[in-house]
């Protein structure tokens, strides 16, 4: 019900921002290179407009001055002029080169990367994105400080995917075998879509995943966390991380205890609100590392074997031979996706989706309680 | 060289007494006389069954993914609805839609169906260089439908009509069969074009110099020179994937040590000269058409035929355009850029002289014409949207979305319509049948208007950020896609008039005379249908463009050859 909630509050979100101030020709400008990008689009467009009017509008002039009255009209007998041919191949011509030159500047714009730039990691799966940022904390979304050259290195698991940002005007495919690489400075804070390009198989459009520029200046106040600057943001970002791995055994052990016992301590106790419970934490990362593109919760198979009462089950293998789901079963199955087949799925679909240890852990508990709870 | 001349090949049964009454249609009967034929004309005619009934296959595809479309969340995605079309199949239509209109009815559509019947009708001679050769390719199409046949109905496709690894040799889809179904219509495509080579240096008659031929001969003969140079290329890529998918030998799949955007240079390396096969032959018909229901001369011959050869030879040197993202490094994207660009003047200059030719004509808007003239309006745009895409940096933001999609439709689109035309044009000389003249305007009219409202919708869609191939998208697209959506429905009733129109004129259509419309080619100068021979007596050869040869004739609804009265000079073009 929450996550409708949240849905609904995005797609008012993304429908202001399409509003912005984009056109009804490009939407916002949000990047230094957006600029140069426009305006040679806009250059094209007049141009192409003025042929188009002077050729169709010649068209349309001729066949109807000149359509048929009957079989003795007079036709013209020109049937070559040279001037008239060297002039309609150098006038357009000449009007070409300005559209190759801005093109490639605006292109070299965007392939020189300016020196020191904040990097962040991409990796792009079948049919999700996930950012690593410098301090090792992953997201699958993707947060950036304003007026700062920005790079994004990228690999990708599976197939060739395609980074866009439109309100950037960037764009670089991530072929998978090889690092991608694309930079951007944003000018502007705000949330604004990032798209995968490059056909990448069934859920290709909903691999997405959101921008965030973060404001220079933090406003120390702020509630929403956009509103707070990049590093703040990071530092805060996540709270599963803030735990010492004895707080860590502590929650994955017994929540309920662990957040009577921190949940008034002052330090501690940021964090522990923002912290779900670990099969609920289990749910979200379902959901937001691309899981739930394959696997369902309720019993129907899709690409991928459904969750529901999966965890204490005998599951039959591809190899005939049969494994106990425990605890370990399902951490090789995440690791390793091909280590065991389940008998009636095809081997190498599953990506191989980077995932930590408490992640791996949560993702557990969530298991466990789809199968009712067994311990 | 007496093996070449094609009254040798054609196997020689009697003249019969009257060529009236006995044509290449009903000269011989029965299922074998028709797949064992020889003549090029009856190749047409089998190429066009197939290549009509495909169209309306791969259409029928089109406007259900574009249904599919009128809703933005569908599937497991919150707020998605349930819809009849899921994700995979959205996405194996779109592949099929893709694959099947172009390998099977664009790419052959002008040079195998239509330029079969008219390139020896209008050199004079009595058949191609190589009627087995040509037998031969359309069964090589047929076999290639049958693969690809063999795939839609064993477990589909979803690659994409682009084939790209790893993505192609990961899917678990029939890629194997449909890469035979591309290798075997590639092989039909260079047959085609080998033939006409042969047949256009061999068999123009002595007095015909290059420069006296019909327009749409250098247009198919700069297009035949494509498919023989670059189809090759793709058959092997083709191959080398099958060979990947099937052996494991590592060349395009990177975890055996391939390397991916490989795929994709060789890939273009055929698909970018392929766009020109597609077009280069409709602009041949362009011009046919232009000048015969202009009455006039048509304008800038040497350049119309000069822009031909120069747009097939840049053609193979742009391919990178496609893969300004894709890691190919800056200066490769440079260079093809700037020769990108340079291949933008010869297609102006060819609407320009087309434009020209109107000039001070005298304009009869028949089907073919309105045809022609919709190419004009479609091309325009689809050309122009071009230089966008050429340009790099706009290219960034714009490959891969709905603005791509809309500007190769548009273009494609461009071949369909001349395709068409050309078909009517032709159609009372293929079937001895004339069609509903309102019919067919009627479905010319409903099908361009549909199709401008499919496409210039979806150009600020892409340019907003609308990605190709998405089944799900934001919902600020809805209402673009909406109309997009109503104007393919609109599209779809135009093309099922026109076929209507064609099928019915082929039971109540009154019969053709020799030149219906006052062309001054040389396939009008015998009877509607022609003989098996194709000429009782071999035609003189004239001007082609030079309508003052023509007398109309009242009694024949039909235009009579004169022939040039004594001492009246020759155009000059
Ligand atoms: C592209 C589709 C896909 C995605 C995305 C995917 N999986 Fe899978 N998964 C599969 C398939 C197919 C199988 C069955 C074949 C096998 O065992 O590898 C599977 C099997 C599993 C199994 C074993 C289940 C059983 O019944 O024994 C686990 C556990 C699992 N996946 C976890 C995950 C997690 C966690 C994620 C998200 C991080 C994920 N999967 C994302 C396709 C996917
Ligand atoms: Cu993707
Ligand atoms: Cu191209």
């Amino acid at each position: 019900m929450r996550r409708t909630q949240r849905e609904s509050d995005d797609a008012m979100l993304s429908l202001l921002l399409a509003k912005g101030d984009g056109t009804i020709w490009m939407p916002p400008q949000a990047s230094t290179v957006a600029g140069a990008t426009d305006y040679v689009f806009y250059y094209i467009l007049y141009i192409s407009a003025a042929f188009f009017i002077l050729i169709n509008g010649a068209m349309f002039y001729f066949i109807w001055k000149y359509r048929r009255r009957g079989p003795h009209d007079k036709v013209g007998r020109i049937t070559h002029s040279t001037p008239l041919e060297i002039g309609w191949s150098v006038i357009p011509g000449l009007l070409l080169i300005p559209m190759f030159w801005w093109g490639f500047k605006g292109y070299m714009e965007q392939r020189t990367f300016p020196p020191n730039c904040l990097e962040i990691n991409v990796v792009a799966a079948k049919w999700n994105w996930t950012f690593i940022y410098s301090n090792s904390f992953t997201s699958n979304e993707l947060h950036v400080p304003v007026d700062t050259p920005v790079r994004l290195i990228m690999r990708s698991n599976d197939v060739i995917h395609s980074c866009f940002i439109p309100a950037f005007r960037v764009k670089r495919d991530v072929v998978p075998g090889r690092y991608a690489d694309l930079w951007f400075r944003a000018t502007r804070t705000g949330r604004f879509p990032l798209v995968c390009a490059e056909y990448c198989g069934t859920s290709h459009s909903d691999m997405k995943a959101d921008v965030y520029v973060h404001p220079k200046v933090a406003d120390g106040q702020a509630k929403d966390p956009l509103d707070k600057s990049y590093d703040e943001w990071l530092k805060n970002a996540d709270p599963y991380g803030k735990l010492t791995p004895e707080q860590y055994a502590e929650y994955t052990k017994d929540y309920e205890a662990f957040k009577t016992k921190y949940g008034g301590d002052e330090v501690m106790k940021p964090i522990v609100e923002k912290l779900a419970a670990p099969p609920e934490r289990g749910q979200q990362l379902w959901d937001k590392k691309g899981c739930k593109s394959c696997h369902t919760l309720d019993g129907t198979p899709s690409q991928g074997p459904s969750w529901k009462g999966v965890f204490g089950k005998e599951e039959a293998l591809a190899d005939g031979t049969k494994a106990k789901v425990d605890e370990n079963y399902l951490r090789e199955s995440i690791l390793e996706p091909n280590a065991k087949i389940v008998a009636g799925f095809a081997r190498g679909v599953m990506p191989k989706t980077p995932l930590k240890d408490y992640e791996i852990d949560a993702l557990i508990a969530f298991f466990k309680s789809l199968s009712g709870d067994q311990k | 060289m007496s093996s070449l001349h094609p009254s040798v090949a054609v196997a020689a049964p009697a003249i019969p007494d009257d060529p009236g009454t006995a044509n290449y249609l009903t000269h011989e009967k029965g299922i074998l006389s028709w797949l064992g034929t020889l003549d090029h004309k009856r190749i047409c005619v089998m190429y066009l069954y197939g290549i009509i009934a495909f169209f309306l296959i791969a259409g029928a595809f089109a406007l259900l993914f574009r249904t599919a479309l009128l809703f933005p969340q569908k599937g497991a995605v919150p707020g998605g609805i349930q819809f009849l079309i899921s994700h995979d199949m959205y996405n194996q239509l779109f592949t099929l839609h893709g694959a099947i209109m172009i390998f099977v009815v664009i790419i052959p559509g002008i040079p195998a169906a239509l330029g079969n019947f008219i390139v020896p009708l209008m050199l004079g001679a009595k058949d191609v260089a190589f009627p087995r050769l040509n037998l031969a390719s359309w069964y090589m199409w047929a076999f290639g439908c049958v693969w690809l046949l063999i795939a839609l109905l064993t477990g589909g496709l979803d690659t994409g009509w682009t084939f790209y690894t790893p993505y192609s040799t990961s899917t678990s889809t029939r890629v194997i069969p449909a890469l035979t179904g591309a290798f075997l219509l590639g092989f039909s495509s260079i047959f085609t074009g080998l033939n006409f080579i042969v047949t256009i240096h061999k068999l123009r008659p002595p007095q015909m110099g290059w420069f006296q031929m019909p327009l749409v001969l250098w247009s198919l003969y700069s297009t035949a020179i494509m498919q023989v140079l670059a189809t090759p290329v793709l058959g092997i890529t083709l191959l080398m994937l099958i060979v990947e998918k099937a052996v494991g030998i590592g060349i395009f799949t990177p975890e055996l040590g391939g390397d991916p955007v490989l795929f994709q240079h060789f890939f273009w390396f055929y698909s970018h000269p392929a766009v020109y096969i597609m077009i280069l032959p409709a602009m041949g018909v362009m011009s046919e058409l232009l000048a015969t229901f202009s009455r006039k001369h048509i304008f800038g011959y040497t350049f119309i035929a000069f822009s031909s050869v120069a747009i097939a030879l840049l053609s193979f040197l742009v391919w990178g355009h496609h893969m300004f993202v894709s890691g190919q490094s800056s200066l490769l994207g440079t260079i093809f850029s700037a020769i990108t660009f340079s291949i933008a003047v010869p297609s102006a200059v060819k609407v320009f002289n087309w434009v020209a030719t109107l000039y001070q004509g005298s304009i009869e808007f028949k089907a073919p014409m309105v045809y022609a003239l919709s190419f004009i309006w479609i091309f325009g745009i689809g050309g122009l949207t071009g230089l966008f895409l050429s340009t790099m940096s706009t290219n960034v933001h714009l490959t891969d979305t709905y603005f791509v999609v809309a500007h190769f439709h548009m273009v494609m689109a461009a071949t369909i319509f001349v395709f068409l035309g050309g078909l009517h044009y032709w159609w009372p000389k293929i079937t001895g049948r004339m069609y509903n003249e309102t019919l067919a305007l009627a479905g010319c009219l409903i099908s361009v208007i549909g199709f401008n409202i499919t496409f210039l919708s979806q150009f600020p869609m892409g340019s907003n950020g609308m990605m190709r191939r998405y089944y799900n998208y934001a919902p600020e697209f809805q209402s673009l896609h909406v109309i997009s959506t109503i104007g393919s429905y609109l599209a779809g009733v135009g093309f099922f008039v026109s076929v209507v129109c064609l099928v019915q004129s082929l039971f109540r259509g009154r019969k053709a005379p020799a030149n219906p419309w006052g062309a001054a080619t040389m396939e009008w100068r015998t009877p509607s249908p022609p003989p098996w021979y194709n000429f009782e007596t071999t035609p003189k050869v004239e001007d082609p463009y030079d309508y003052d040869l023509l007398k109309y004739n009242e009694r024949t609804d039909s235009y009579d050859y004169v022939g040039r009265p004594a001492g009246a000079p020759r155009p000059a073009h």
